[in-house]
């Protein structure tokens, strides 16, 4: 029980932001209108699959140092679930895009480099696969991950700013937090970053709890 | 010290190697040339954004075939002579200034041959030199670690493409935005971002190379 606490609290705040998302006052604002409920759940999608590469990398560097396997499939399963939050965010982005920019996938820097990203991760599990024998996937996959980290967050969060993007906070544009977003949005939009970001980890732990039960099936 | 002799010895041992056989540079070299041949004959002129463009396309694709090569010869048992000797990061510290050097030859040749055929296009050719010369660096500090991290993967040259191009997009992105404001003829000082963005990624590339080379070789 004493460990389930945040588990617990990761649907108790989840379940309080789709409700105070959905029905609570948000500003009247031109073009975006009620769409900017959407707010609650795409960014926070991208915030979680950050955090979840960034464990991943932690996990890598433990595993360069100790080899032990489970640091590996860690490595690995946050992946999994960074994908799965990336897919997410990319479609509740093509989704908002659609209503405010009048389609599914502008010509942005912003959504290029997320598809870039993505591609990075996926190739880290296409090599993986590529690759037979355990001990070494652990290894040379670890190295492609922290390779890959810094220029994903080169990617992510440097170039866009450069250069002229629809999202808010580039080139020129103002960010949310500025104008956008009123202080009733504020505490909502904040604890379903930490919410979704819960509920990630928990589900690549729980991935992560099913390989080490497999693992130690096929040893017996 | 011992580390930057061992480094100079390496560079010596690999372009004495490739200055025996000369095939590989060659072609390579025929390579590059051939390329801008076929696209002179499909496109025949082009306006100054595609010029630009495909530069930098087909130097990426001669890049990715002249230094997915450079681990090739480095397999088993010299690897064991290395290991006895040497430090590793002496070992990937040589591959990369030797792929750099191999990439500015490479994209100087290039140039060469793209701008008597297609003509020069850059108003400010000064700057798209620079851009070519940190396109190189770039290019082959990027493609050595991959290089590297696809040689343990057997050599397979479809994990060479699908690991390297994802990584090297952020780089193509700044180049060809260096290189079309050389293009459209700004002085350099417009660009001293697109420059510190890609030095910046540069050192923390060999960083990380340096870093994680030693936990790659080990086998």
């Amino acid at each position: 029980m004493k460990k389930m606490w945040w588990k617990i609290l990761a649907v108790i705040v989840i379940s309080g932001t789709i409700i105070g998302g959905l029905l609570g006052p948000v500003p009247v604002l031109p073009i975006l209108n009620e769409t900017i409920r959407n707010v609650y759940f795409h960014v926070p999608m991208w915030f979680t699959m950050v955090f979840l590469y960034l464990l991943s990398v932690i996990y890598s560097i433990k595993y360069l140092n100790s080899g032990q396997r489970k640091h590996d499939l860690m490595a690995v399963e946050t992946v999994n679930v960074g994908v799965l939050f990336c897919v997410c965010g990319l479609l509740s982005g093509m989704l908002w895009a659609n209503f405010t920019w009048g389609e599914p996938w502008p010509n942005d820097p912003q959504l290029n480099s997320a598809a870039i990203a993505t591609l990075m991760y996926l190739a880290y599990l296409v090599l993986r696969n590529a690759l037979e024998e355990e001990q070494k996937r652990a290894k040379i996959s670890a190295v492609y991950n922290i390779f890959a980290f810094p220029i994903m967050i080169v990617l992510l969060y440097i170039l866009p700013k450069m250069t002229d993007s629809l999202h808010p906070g580039s080139g020129g544009n103002s960010t949310f937090g500025d104008l956008d977003m009123d202080n009733n949005m504020r505490p909502v939009f904040y604890s379903a970053a930490i919410g979704w970001i819960l509920i990630g980890t928990w589900i690549a732990s729980l991935r992560y709890r099913l390989r080490m039960l497999e693992d130690r099936q096929q040893d017996q | 010290m011992k580390l930057l002799s061992q480094v100079k010895t390496l560079i010596y041992k690999d372009i004495l190697l490739e200055w025996r056989s000369k095939h590989a540079i060659n072609g390579i070299l025929l390579y590059v040339v051939s390329t801008v041949f076929v696209c002179y004959q499909s496109f025949k002129s082009v306006d100054t954004l595609v010029w630009n463009t495909l530069y930098w396309i087909i130097l990426l694709f001669a890049a990715v075939n002249a230094i997915s090569r450079c681990f090739i010869q480095e397999t088993g048992s010299r690897q064991l002579y290395y290991y006895n000797l040497i430090d590793p990061r002496a070992i990937i510290l040589a591959k990369i200034i030797y792929n750099s050097l191999l990439m500015l030859i490479l994209s100087g040749t290039a140039f060469l041959i793209y701008a008597l055929i297609f003509q020069n296009q850059a108003a400010n050719t000064g700057a798209y030199l620079l851009a070519i010369f940190l396109g190189s660096m770039s290019f082959a500090t990027v493609f050595t670690m991959v290089a590297g991290i696809s040689a343990k993967a057997g050599n397979n040259s479809t994990i060479m493409a699908i690991l390297s191009f994802p990584v090297v997009i952020p780089l193509l992105i700044v180049l060809i935005q260096l290189s079309q404001q050389a293009v459209a003829g700004e002085a350099l000082t417009e660009s001293r971002g697109d420059v510190g963005v890609l030095l910046a990624i540069n050192i923390v590339t060999i960083a990380i190379s340096l870093l994680l080379f030693p936990y790659l070789w080990r086998d």
